[in-house]
Parts: structure tokens; sequence; C-alpha cells
């Protein structure tokens, strides 16, 4: 045993290696132990060329060591340069199996036999560290591993892929270009996987590239396959390589054995840390993805934070300038003063911890606005979420009277709609006195739900009341409403599921938070659409005003969640207020009166239908061509590809039509874009008019591409330079208008010159998608251009109009 | 939304161009000037720069179409004009004429003219009429789609062609490899392919009762009878689409042959004043 260190550091991820660094720079006694015989391990076990992102980018980095976004190779190789360049006193091949506390610190126990004194531990070990390993016989015979470096490595091999987590699906996928692969799913779908990866592997067993068993376990290897227990019973797949990809489980019963409490029972549940990252434990840090911060840039920080920490200097967080800088708007206060009184004035956020406090201020504006000045105005488009710091604010809940004003003071919230539909604001508010309001991503705040019970209870509670006070009974006075609150529940219906059905009793009505429905009845043994009910809307009144069995049966048309309201308690809301009563059956004579004259005209319900099954029905404003207008002269493609350098977002004549409604190739924006929910530089946005665009930062990764159900985005080539259409014309100049056919050629030749294949650079390539033409005067060229008014972009509020319009 | 650009914005080009047309026909009416009305009268220089000045703005139309993004009137009302404007123009140009025609570069313009407007008008009919008969024949399906189901039924085609006779083989494979869908002009306006080699092969194992196996015949009758069927759906479409794009080559260069004759005419008009 040698010298007593100031600090013992486990594990070289980011966060391990960043404080070594730190604390080789300071001169401080320090030894960084790893167990492989290599530094981070968990990326260096990444897929060959994988891109690692730098996230968050306004985080400023702090460390000794170097990080930029780039290849794995490339990250990798500056931070063995940089440990070199500092000194660190690295121990490869060190496991460190035991930590136990001593009265002058912590001794630390490895694999080897092996031990070190330290007064200080800093666990920087992950969740990556122990993989699931195959416990089935044959599970240690050569064919078997665990990790795949470079798929292009195996050609014309059998492979059975174990596994239905990102990596395993990555691996499969990626392999299945040159091997016959095989995937081995426990369950009956991939329910782990992000979003991107699912619908890539479903694409690839859907082509054939990739043959799935669900709902299988390996039961044994063999020196050549492996057997597999199926629901069709023993299956023995005869293979040349096996891949396990099974997950890995936080090291618990390590963290525990080393004193550290874990708040719950639940396994996937972290240890809590201080401000400091100092556990329960003095003297033990945890920092990294075991402490809750999962980026590489975040845990490099923290790594740097704690040695500084341990060497006595007072540094504030990294993020301090950063926050600095937004509560400036808020006067010259610091800002663990405004955190405080954050917690202090705003419940929502109150249950938070510092950290995460930190991290969601991180992300907001803070606003100062000024008396009478708006903050958001009804019909934007945007889904953030307010919350007010300081100040009065006002909800204009009547359009054609801006007076009707419902007040929220300090602490309240707002725009929490957003969070939920997708679709444009329903309201102006508007400052009453001066006041500071901030305002949060609807990320953040989707997150912070998921992750903060009390945020969740808070938010769900207040917003079902005011979507009630919107949608269902204007005017009345919450008191009135309490009981109805009470007993509102919120439902999640998937797409095609009946919220109820046609000859059912019960007088439950739904509010449609979010999504939409079709309402339709048997007619003659045939279903027949009599209308498509989108967010904001009741359903379910008529049973509940005549006392009969449900009428008709509604489903929902895409993800849809409503607040499914009482009866008795809407009817006693109901005798209480006249006008809401005169209202409610004003709504209930308009909807028989539609539904006697859309039963009249079954083929306008089967246009709804068609829509609906199109996906249409998730849509805000989707481009759809009246086929007895269109000429096909793709003046439309053109003048898409022409305001967007070259290259159309429209595929007029793909597609499907029904009854003379066509519905294009093209961009729907759809209220909870897919596209969005897994874009690495977070490049996908919904400008203030609805419309879903890319900006420059997309780094080609192609998951939106992958996301998109409706085959709408595409990677292309930066455009090249277009001659103006008088040189065209005169000389002949470039391509003709809509045309792009110079802009590819110009990579094939380059392809082909080599006489050799070159690497396809995905980096050179962005997804390009339709946005409106946002940046275009006059909007959408597409419609602009139609010369026969055969194009017209229409949201799902005009379904109606065109089923009834339509031949 | 969805709105023809015949009644485009309740049709408010079609009012202008009434207007239009009954102002120049009152002045018409009303003028009398010394002699027989002709062009060379005030009236009839104002006609004619009208009418010049409506032709050019037709014309404009073409390179309207090719230029994009601006945020200048939408196209539909580029079209709508066109049409009723260009209507408008054969009452104007005639009433500038004076009906004085003769063998002359003048009355060359004026024929041009209307021959020019004629075509639009045929064209119109077209843009009207097709696009209806175009989706009921496609039918929900797209061009390619069809194309991928001829394909389809080629492969099964040559798979059951393989067990049977020489000579219902050979007719197969005639369908197969030398059915022809378009080409020139001819063959894209024909409907009815009198040497279609899949009519001719269906026809063969129609007749060939109990040359070859029941169930393979049958087999091939089945596809032969389909493929007839699209090929007859997408002759049709080639037709139709063939003619949504025919006129266009005969109303573009006669409008550049118009504007020819149009500066003839005005400089010939200016250098005998």
């Amino acid at each position: 045993m040698g010298e007593r260190l100031k600090v013992a550091i486990v594990g070289s991820g980011p966060a391990g290696l960043s404080a070594a660094a730190h604390a080789a720079q300071l001169g401080m006694s320090h030894a960084l132990l790893e167990r492989a015989d290599h530094a981070s391990d968990t990326i260096y076990k990444y897929q060959k060329g994988k891109f690692v992102m730098a996230t968050p980018d306004i985080l400023p980095l702090r460390s000794d060591l170097s990080f930029m976004a780039g290849r794995r190779e490339e990250v990798l190789d500056a931070w063995n340069q940089g440990l070199d360049s500092c000194r660190a006193n690295v121990h490869y091949n060190s496991d460190v199996t035991k930590i136990d506390r001593t009265s002058e610190g912590f001794q630390l126990h490895t694999a080897g036999g092996e031990a070190f004194e330290a007064e200080n531990v800093i666990l920087s070990i992950g969740l990556q560290g122990n993989i699931n390993k195959m416990r089935c016989e044959g599970g240690d015979l050569p064919l078997v591993q665990y990790q795949l470096d470079d798929p292009e490595e195996y050609e014309n091999e059998t492979i059975v892929v174990i596994g239905a987590g990102d990596a395993a699906i990555e691996n499969a996928v990626a392999l299945s270009a040159q091997n016959t692969v095989f995937i081995i799913n426990r369950r009956a779908e991939f329910a782990r996987a992000k979003q991107g990866n699912l619908s890539l592997i479903l694409g690839a067993i859907d082509k054939g590239a990739v043959q799935c068993y669900y709902e299988s376990n390996p039961l044994k290897v063999e020196p050549d396959g492996i057997v597999l227990d199926t629901p069709d019973g023993e299956v023995t797949v005869k293979c040349n390589r096996i891949i396990a990809r099974m997950g890995a489980s936080p090291p618990r019963r390590f963290v525990e054995a080393c004193g550290v409490e874990f708040p719950s029972e639940d396994p996937k549940v972290l240890p809590e840390v201080s401000p400091t990252y100092e556990s329960n434990v003095p003297g033990l840090y945890i920092v990294g993805a075991l402490a809750g911060y999962p980026l590489i840039k975040q845990a490099m920080n923290q790594g740097y934070e704690v040695v500084a920490y341990l060497n006595g200097d007072d540094i504030p967080p990294a993020d301090e300038p950063l926050l600095i800088e937004k509560f400036q708007a808020i006067g010259d206060v610091a800002v663990s003063d405004v955190l405080a009184s954050i917690r202090e004035t705003i419940p929502v956020f109150s249950e938070l911890n510092t950290l995460l406090l930190r991290e969601v201020m991180l992300e907001s504006e803070v606003h100062a606005v000024r008396q009478g000045e708006d903050i958001f105005q009804r019909n934007d488009y945007s889904s953030t979420f307010y919350t007010i710091f300081a100040g009065h604010v006002g909800i204009q809940i009547n359009e054609d009277d801006p007076s009707q004003v419902v007040e929220l003071k300090e602490g309240a919230f707002f725009g929490e709609m957003g969070l939920i539909s997708g679709r444009r604001r329903t309201a102006t508010v508007v400052a009453l006195t001066d006041c500071v309001v901030f305002e949060t991503p609807r990320r953040t705040m989707l997150k912070l739900i998921q992750s903060v019970e009390s945020v969740k209870r808070i938010l769900d509670k207040t917003s079902i009341l005011r979507q009630i006070q919107t949608h269902l009974t204007p005017g009345v006075p919450a008191e009135d409403l309490e009981d109805l609150v009470d007993s509102a529940e919120i439902q999640n219906f998937k797409a095609g599921d009946a919220i109820f059905s046609q000859g059912d009793t019960g007088n439950h009505m739904h509010l449609i938070r979010s999504g939409s429905c079709t309402v339709s009845t048997r007619v003659g043994g045939r279903e027949v659409v009599l209308s498509y009910v989108p967010a904001g809307n009741y359903i379910g009144e008529m049973a509940l005003l005549s006392n009969m069995p449900r009428s008709a049966t509604v489903k929902a048309a895409n993800n849809t969640e409503t607040i499914c309201l009482s009866g008795e308690d809407f009817s006693a809301v109901m005798a209480k207020n006249n006008i809401l009563r005169n209202s409610i059956e004003a709504k209930f004579r308009a909807r028989l009166r539609q539904n006697e004259q859309m039963a009249a005209r079954p083929e306008a319900g089967n246009i709804i239908q068609f829509l609906v099954e199109q996906g249409v029905g998730e849509a805000t404003d989707v481009l759809l061509i009246d086929e007895t207008l269109c000429v096909h002269c793709d003046n439309c493609e053109k003048a898409c590809a022409e305001t967007h350098g070259g290259l159309s977002r429209l595929n007029r004549e793909a597609g499907p039509s029904f009854a003379s409604i066509h519905v294009p190739t093209s961009c729907r924006h759809c209220q909870h874009p897919h596209c969005m929910a897994d874009c690495p530089p977070d490049a996908i946005h919904r400008a203030p008019d609805g419309e879903v665009f890319i900006d420059d930062s997309c780094i080609g990764c192609g998951n939106c591409e992958n996301n998109c159900p409706y085959g709408v985005i595409q990677l292309a080539s930066p455009p090249k330079e277009k001659s103006s259409l008088l040189s065209w014309l005169l000389f002949g100049k470039g391509s003709a208008p809509g045309e792009e056919a110079s802009y590819e050629a110009g990579l094939l030749a380059e392809r082909t010159k080599n006489g050799e294949k070159q690497e396809k650079d995905l980096s050179s390539k962005k997804a390009v998608k339709c946005d409106m033409c946002k940046d275009v005067e006059g909007g959408a060229s597409c419609v602009n251009a139609c010369p026969t008014g055969a194009a017209a972009r229409v949201s799902p509020e005009k379904f109606m109009d065109i089923a009834m319009l339509s031949q | 939304m969805h709105e023809s650009l015949l009644i485009y914005r309740n049709m408010r080009y079609l009012k202008i161009s009434l207007v239009l047309v009954l102002v120049t026909g009152l002045l018409y009416v009303f003028h009398s000037p010394v002699g027989s009305p002709n062009g060379g009268t005030w009236l009839g220089y104002t006609l004619g720069t009208l009418a010049a000045g409506i032709m050019v703005w037709l014309s404009w139309f073409g390179i309207r179409k090719r230029s994009f993004g601006g945020p200048a009137m939408r196209m539909e009302d580029w079209a709508s004009a066109h049409i009723y404007l260009g209507l408008a123009l054969v009452v104007v140009s005639t009433f500038h004429s004076g009906f004085q025609f003769g063998i002359n570069i003048h009355t060359l313009l004026y024929f041009l003219m209307m021959f020019v407007v004629l075509s639009g008008v045929v064209g119109l009919y077209f843009y009207i009429r097709f696009p209806k008969m175009l989706a009921e024949n496609r039918a929900g399906l797209t061009t390619d789609i069809m194309l991928t189901q001829i394909s389809e039924l080629d492969r099964e085609l040559s798979d059951f062609s393989l067990t049977v006779d020489d000579e219902t083989a050979k007719a197969v494979y005639e369908a197969v490899h030398n059915t022809k869908i378009g080409g020139n002009l001819i063959n894209q306006l024909t409907l009815y392919v009198a040497d279609c080699p899949t009519m001719a092969a269906r026809i063969f194992v129609e007749q060939s009762d109990g040359v070859c196996d029941e169930s393979t015949r049958r087999k091939l009758l089945t596809r032969l009878t389909k493929k007839e069927g699209l090929l007859s759906r997408i002759r049709k479409d080639v037709k139709l689409r063939c003619l949504l794009q025919l006129w266009l080559y005969i109303h573009v260069p006669f409008t550049f042959a118009t504007l020819a004759a149009l500066v003839a005419h005005i400089v010939v008009v200016f250098y005998y004043w």
C-alpha cells in the first residue's frame, strides 16, 4: 500500500478523466482507477465512427481536457492526449471491488489485490460498467461477444443479435447490410428503443433485412449456433456469431456497499447528491451518469468541480455566469437568492432540488414585460410554458372582447396547453402590471413532469380546471366547478381506440385535450363516419342530455388525451347555469342536424375516414390536391424546388387518393412532430406560424427521416447556386426551373472520378423538409404556383368542409 | 380551399373582362369616325394599344409561371385573368380592326392571334374536362403503381410459361417483352393498339383450349386479362396527359409568332404613317 492519496477516482469516464486531469493540474495526489485497459470504456465501445454530441450547447466546458462534438475516435484521441500531457496518475486494469470507510478516509481494494488509501473518493463509474451477460449454457463460448466495434468488419456471416434496446437495434441494422441477421427480442415489441431506432428496426424487419424472433429467449449456445425458446417451441439457429446487447444494470449493490443510500427500491432510481455532488457518505462524491447527469459535458464539468472543491477552491458552478446573465432582467440580485425566491413564490418549481432548478432556469428565458405588453397572442404557434415570478398577467378569454380578462398573480403559470395539445394558443396573454415571467421550453417541462411527481400533480389539476373553463363552461366561476374538476380524470387513447361505442350506456362527457376523434354510426351494417372532432371540443353530451344509450361510436383518430367528466357533476353545473345549459343544448341540436346530413351522404364520411387513415388527423396543415382540378403540370413541385435550392420537398404524384382528394407526399406539420422526437442537436423547431422546420445545426444523422411516418424528410447535399431564369432561357445556363439535375450530377461525378467506392460522407448531407416557405413572402409556394386552384393547404378544422364540398 | 380557376374569387376576372368588352363595344357603337371605322382613328389607336398591352401581358404568363417565390399575385389569379382577358382580346382586337381584312401583315396578325386564343380555349376545355377523367381512370392509383403491377404480372406470366407448350410460351413471351406503352405522338394518342402482343396472347390462350394444363391456362388467362385491363387504363392515362400538354405545343409557338407579327404590324403602321 502506498501513500495516502487526497483523492481516488473510480472509473475513467468523462467525469473521472476530467477529475483526474484537474487533480494532476493542481498537483493534488490522486489515482484514477479504471477496470479496462483503456480509458472511457463506454464511449470506447460505441460503434466505429459514431458521432458524439456535445450538448447542451450553451453550457461552457470546464475541464483541463478538450471536448468537442465529433466522431468517437476524435473524442477519445483528444482525451488520451490530454491525460498524457497533464501526467495524470492512471491505473488501468484496476477493478475496484470494495470501498471501506476508515477513520481517516477510505480504503479501496481492487480485483488484482491492490489497495489504495484515500481521503476522498469520487465515484464516476456511470451505469454501463456492468453489462448483462448471457447466463444460459454455452454463454462463454467464443462465438458470443458483447460489443460491436465496426459492423463493416463482418461479411456474409449469419449473426444473431440478442436484445431489444438501442444498441442491439443499431448493431443489427448496421450488420444487416452485409450479413444475414436475426434479432432476438424477449418481448412482443421493441418498447425500450428510441423512436428513431424503433422505426429503423421495424423497417428492416418489414423489408426482410433483419429477421426477428419475438417473445423468445436463448436456451443454449452451441459452438455453431443458438437454441431459442420461442412461442412455437424450440428453434435452433445456426450462426457464425452472437452479439448480446442486453443492457447494463446500475451497479447498485456495489454503491450501496460503499454506504450510499438510495431514495427508493425502484431499480432505476439514482442516489441523491448535495449541490457539491457529495453523497450521504462524507468524502464520497458521485458524479456523471450515476448522479443523474448522462451528458458528457455535464459529467466533465462535475469531475472538474469536485476536485476544485476538494482543493478548497470556492468556484461557482459552471453555469453561474449564464444564470447571472439570465437574471439580469430581474435586477442586481445574487443567483442563489433568486433561486430561493423562485422556490418560495412558484409552487410548480418549489420541490425541485437546486441542481435541477438551475438546469430548468438555464433552459428557460427570463422576460421583463412592461404593463400592457402582450406576452403571447391568440393563435400564436408556440409551445413554451410560462410561470410568473413577479407582477400580474391577464388572459383574454373572449376573442371579441379584450376587456374580459382572467387575472393571474405571482407564482401562477400559463401556456400549459402548449405542453399538451401542440395547437395554436387559445388566448392572448397580456401583462397587467410590469412583470417578470419565465418561459420554459416544452421539452424541459415534459422531462420535469416525468421526473418530478409534484410538478405533474400541480400542472394536471390546474390545467384541467382551465381547459374546462376555456372549452366547456366559459363564464362559470371556478367555485362552481370544484366537484366536476375533482372527479375529472385524464384518459389516454391510441389511434383507433374507441372512447365509447354506439349503444353503450354511460353518461360521461369527454373534453378532448389533444389529438382528435371521429364520430361514426352503424347504418345498415356499415360504419358511416359522421364527423371529425379536433382537440378543444367535447363529445358525449348527447347521451347526457337525452338520457339514452350512446347514439354513435367515437374513436381516437390519432393519439388522444381526453378529460373524462362525470355526467352527474356536469348536470349539476348545468342546473345552476342557464347560459351554459343553452349553449350545450344549441351544440347538441347542431350536432343532430349535422349527423342527419352526413348520414344521408355517406361518401362525405368516407372522405373523413380516408383522411384519418392517412394520419392527417395529427396534422396541423396538410397539402391536399383536388384531383378534379389538377392538370398534372407539376408547377407545385417546381415552385418548391425553386424556392428551396433545386430540391423539391414534395412529391405530387406519390401518395394516396380517395374520391378526388389526393394527399401528396408532403409535410403535414404534425401537432407533435415525430421528426422532433429524437433530434440530437435539437435542430427541428416550430415557427410562430406553425411551420415545422429544420435549422442549420442539422448534423445529417437521419433520425428525423426514419422517424417521419409519412416519408417527407430526405437527406440532401447543400444545393448549388442556381442561374437566373433569363440566363437559362436565353443561354441554356444551369438547369431549368424546378429541375435538380446539375446538383446530383456533381456529386456522382466526384464519386466515379476516383474509380473507387468513396465513403458516403453523411455529415455533408442535411435533412430537408417542407418549411411551408416560411422565409418566402406570400406563403407556401406550392399553393401559390398552382394555376388551377387544385392545391390547397388545409388544417384539420376544415376537414368537415372539405368532405361536405367534395363530390 | 379548392376553387376552380373559372369561378376563382367570385369570377373577379370575368367581371373585369366583361366591363372591358362592354366599354369597348359602347365606344365602338357610338364612335362615328370620318369614313369607315379603322385602326387609324383615335379609338382605333386606343383599342390597338390596349390590345397590344393585353397581348404582351398574356405572353408574360410564360415568364411568370417559371418565376417562383415572389410576393406577387398567386398563380391562380394570373391563370384566371389570363383566360378571361384572352377571351376579351378577341372583342377588343376585332373592334380595333374595324372589320377591315385583307391579304396583309395586319390580317395575318389578327388570325394568328385568333388561332392562339382558339388553342387556348381548347386547352381550357382539356384542363376542365381531363383531370376528373384522369382521376377516375386511375381510381386512386398512380402511374408508377400501375406499372409496378404490370411488371409483377409479367414476372408471374414468365414463371407460368415455363411449363407450357412452345407456342403458348412464345405468345406469352411476346406479351411480356414486346408490349409497348406510349411511344411517339400517334402511339400516345391511340387507345386501341391493334397488334398489342398482350391482347394477341390473351386471344391465343383463350382459343388454345386443351393444349396445356388447364390450371396453368387459367392462371395465364387471368394474368393476361388483368394486364390488358391495366394497359388500357395506362394508355388512357398516357393519352390524357399527353393532350394536357400537347395543346401547349401549339399555343406557345403561335404566341411567339403572334408577338413577331405584332412587332411587324406596329413597325409597318408607323413606317407608312
